[in-house]
């Protein structure tokens, strides 16, 4: 791609910031020594160099094929990442106090390996960009990955428990020692599938209407889709066991939806049905139990966590009191990076990590974190508005609400405000799908962003050659070629 | 570790995070700014914009060049584009610069061309036709700074 003079790739912006988010990553691992020793360990930089190192490859890969992305999105999300190795060699080193063992190695304990799952998506990442050089030749697979989606959703809830279930939750594929969860893939996966099924009905969906109290709602037989989907995330929620994930796979569906057809029914029709949906689990799970007695239990838990019973009850509500607890030690300006004691909380590794860092960076801590997540997920959405093509602008909508929701989903579940459940925090978790998943989201989001931002590049009719006259059959017409309808 | 060596580290820590956050912020906002080169970002009156009337193309290249293709009305209403020296095609066709789902448009519908520092818009023949102005166009006719280009539903114009 030829470089126009005048327009700015802000590449530099990206790498300073890089080495911003870094120096801020090291000094967290600093203080936490500092704490934790009395002294700095020699090494205390290491973790922090080879984050730097790793993140240098991707913004090098950047730079040269997709010099226009946004600049923000990298440094944000390398800080999110830095902080979650940062914060997960903490706990290791806590670990290896309490068992009297020296410090830990710098690839050893989750802190390690968080660092060598960083690496491997890193490498996808960089592996998306260099593949992907038009997001708009994805929509050519949209049904395979569509199939492929609902099928990797659908793996974990099909296999005994014993091979899928981590903590009372079905979202897991665990062969051997080595575990994955599916469904942080097939998310990226649906929201592809979406946005090119909608970019072909979004004219019938939007247009054919009833006008009902200042709303226009669409007709019964278009709905259709969303019923389907909805009693496809029922049965997650059911046999998944699994709220956050039904939450978030109807959520996106709905919001691409809307976006889709600026119809603000449609948010209306899919709460409403979503949460009639769970409300009559919860019935269920009261009355009947079997399937639905796992929802009912969770939610029992987030409604009544404080209750001595249900303290003190095997899977009750042990670990999420702990977590509140920790947030409310934490206060206003933490206890200091390695001054609090996140091992209270079982789970601190994984669903509880927004807990246990929130007892030690405090409020002002987390919420500038929670500033970051939100500025990935408006720079997506400015690359969504920015982008030239509908199937562009659904596909970055619906990947950056997804990242939004569920990090709603897991600290609404962690502060009590929701029913708890089993998503990961995205970037910050351990967990290698998790990562690596983001990771290719954010990749895709670079990908169109650069799409957005980028200098025109000339299609169909370049080279000299004059197109024939007329409505010409474009080779793979996918705009809005199914309807005939037309706007009033 | 001497307690008050521990207390700087933690606020540092802190106040460091906010800064990112703050610098992060700057960047988006110096982003902002950069795409729109014109001071005033409120569309100029129709037929007036860039001191060119229609119709006197001798001025036109004494005019400021222009170097974004802004859509104002229609679905894609609010993208930019930032012009290069590659031609633009416009239509319904997947592989157009800019995709247009539209009823009233062609798969190839338009294109506009830079020829010397002046951009032609050029008809590909449409079924509705490419209007500049209220002119339609039928061969290669130079635009001035913006005067929309009405497509289907979708109007774009030119800015400095």
């Amino acid at each position: 791609m030829s470089r126009i003079p005048g327009l700015k790739t802000r590449r530099n912006a990206e790498l300073g910031l890089l080495a911003f988010a870094m120096v801020i990553v090291a000094v967290f691992g600093a203080t936490v020594e500092a704490n934790k020793y009395e002294s700095l360990q020699s090494s205390f930089w290491v973790p922090a160099a080879l984050l730097s190192i790793l993140f240098l490859g991707l913004h090098i890969v950047v730079r040269i094929v997709a010099p226009y992305a946004d600049p923000v999105l990298l440094p944000t999300v390398a800080l999110i990442n830095g902080i979650g190795v940062a914060f997960l060699r903490r706990i290791d080193i806590a670990d290896a106090i309490n068992d009297k063992l020296p410090p830990p190695g710098i690839f050893s304990g989750t802190g390690g390996r968080q660092l060598a799952w960083t690496l491997i998506s890193l490498i996808l990442a960089a592996g998306l960009l260099l593949v992907v050089r038009d997001h708009k030749n994805i929509s050519k697979y949209a049904y395979t990955l569509g199939l492929t989606g609902i099928v990797l959703m659908m793996i974990p809830a099909v296999l005994p428990a014993s091979l899928s279930e981590v903590n009372g939750a079905k979202l897991w594929i665990k062969i051997g020692g080595f575990s994955i969860q599916p469904g942080e893939f097939a998310k990226i996966m649906l929201v592809t599938f979406f946005a090119y099924y909608l970019v072909r009905k979004r004219e019938v969906l939007s247009l054919a209407s009833k006008r009902f109290l200042g709303v226009d709602f669409p007709r019964g037989r278009d709905l259709g889709p969303v019923i389907t989907v909805w009693l496809f995330s029922l049965l997650v929620l059911v046999f998944e066991k699994d709220l956050g994930t039904a939450l978030l796979y109807f959520g996106l569906f709905v919001v691409t939806l809307y976006v889709a057809t600026e119809r603000s029914s449609w948010l209306i029709i899919g709460l409403l049905l979503f949460f009639g949906g769970v409300y009559v689990a919860y019935l269920l799970g009261a009355s009947v139990g079997g399937p639905f007695a796992n929802f009912y239990d969770r939610a029992d838990v987030w409604l009544n966590p404080f209750d001595d019973d249900q303290y003190n009850r095997v899977g009750g509500s042990f670990q999420l009191v702990q977590g509140l607890l920790g947030l409310g030690t934490g206060g206003l300006f933490g206890t200091g990076p390695g001054a609090g004691s996140p091992l209270f909380v079982p789970e601190v590794r994984n669903d509880f990590i927004f807990a246990g860092l929130g007892e030690e960076i405090g409020l002002f801590g987390l919420s500038a974190l929670l500033v970051c997540y939100l500025l990935i997920v408006v720079r997506g959405m400015r690359a969504a508005i920015g982008v030239r093509d509908s199937f562009g602008k659904l596909v970055a909508g619906g990947l950056s609400f997804t990242l939004g929701l569920q990090v709603f989903v897991i600290l609404g579940g962690i502060t009590g405000l929701i029913p708890l459940t089993g998503q990961t925090t995205p970037f910050l978790s351990s967990g290698g799908s998790s990562l690596m998943a983001n990771w290719l989201l954010v990749a895709m989001l670079m990908r169109i962003s650069n799409a957005a931002r980028g200098p025109a590049t000339s299609g169909g009719g370049i080279g000299g050659v004059e197109r024939p006259a007329g409505p010409k059959k474009a080779p793979t017409q996918l705009h809005g070629a199914m309807t005939e309808v037309i706007k009033p | 570790m001497p307690e008050f060596v521990l207390t700087v580290a933690r606020f540092g820590f802190l106040i460091l995070l906010w800064i990112f956050v703050f610098t992060v912020v700057g960047v988006i906002r110096r982003d902002l700014f950069a795409g729109g080169r014109s001071k005033s970002i409120v569309a100029s009156p129709r037929g007036v914009g860039g001191t060119v009337l229609p119709g006197r193309p001798a001025k036109v290249k004494r005019g400021k060049a222009a170097r974004q293709m802004v859509v104002t009305a229609g679905q894609l209403a609010g993208t930019r584009i930032t012009l290069g020296e590659v031609p633009i095609t416009i239509g319904r066709a997947e592989d157009s610069t800019l995709v247009i789902t539209d009823d009233f448009a062609s798969a190839r519908h338009a294109r506009l061309v830079p020829r010397e520092g002046q951009w032609f818009v050029e008809d590909l023949g449409s079924t509705n036709g490419t209007y500049l102005d209220r002119g339609k166009v039928s061969g290669p006719t130079p635009v001035p700074l913006g005067v929309p280009i009405r497509i289907g539903r979708t109007s774009l114009e030119l800015r400095p």
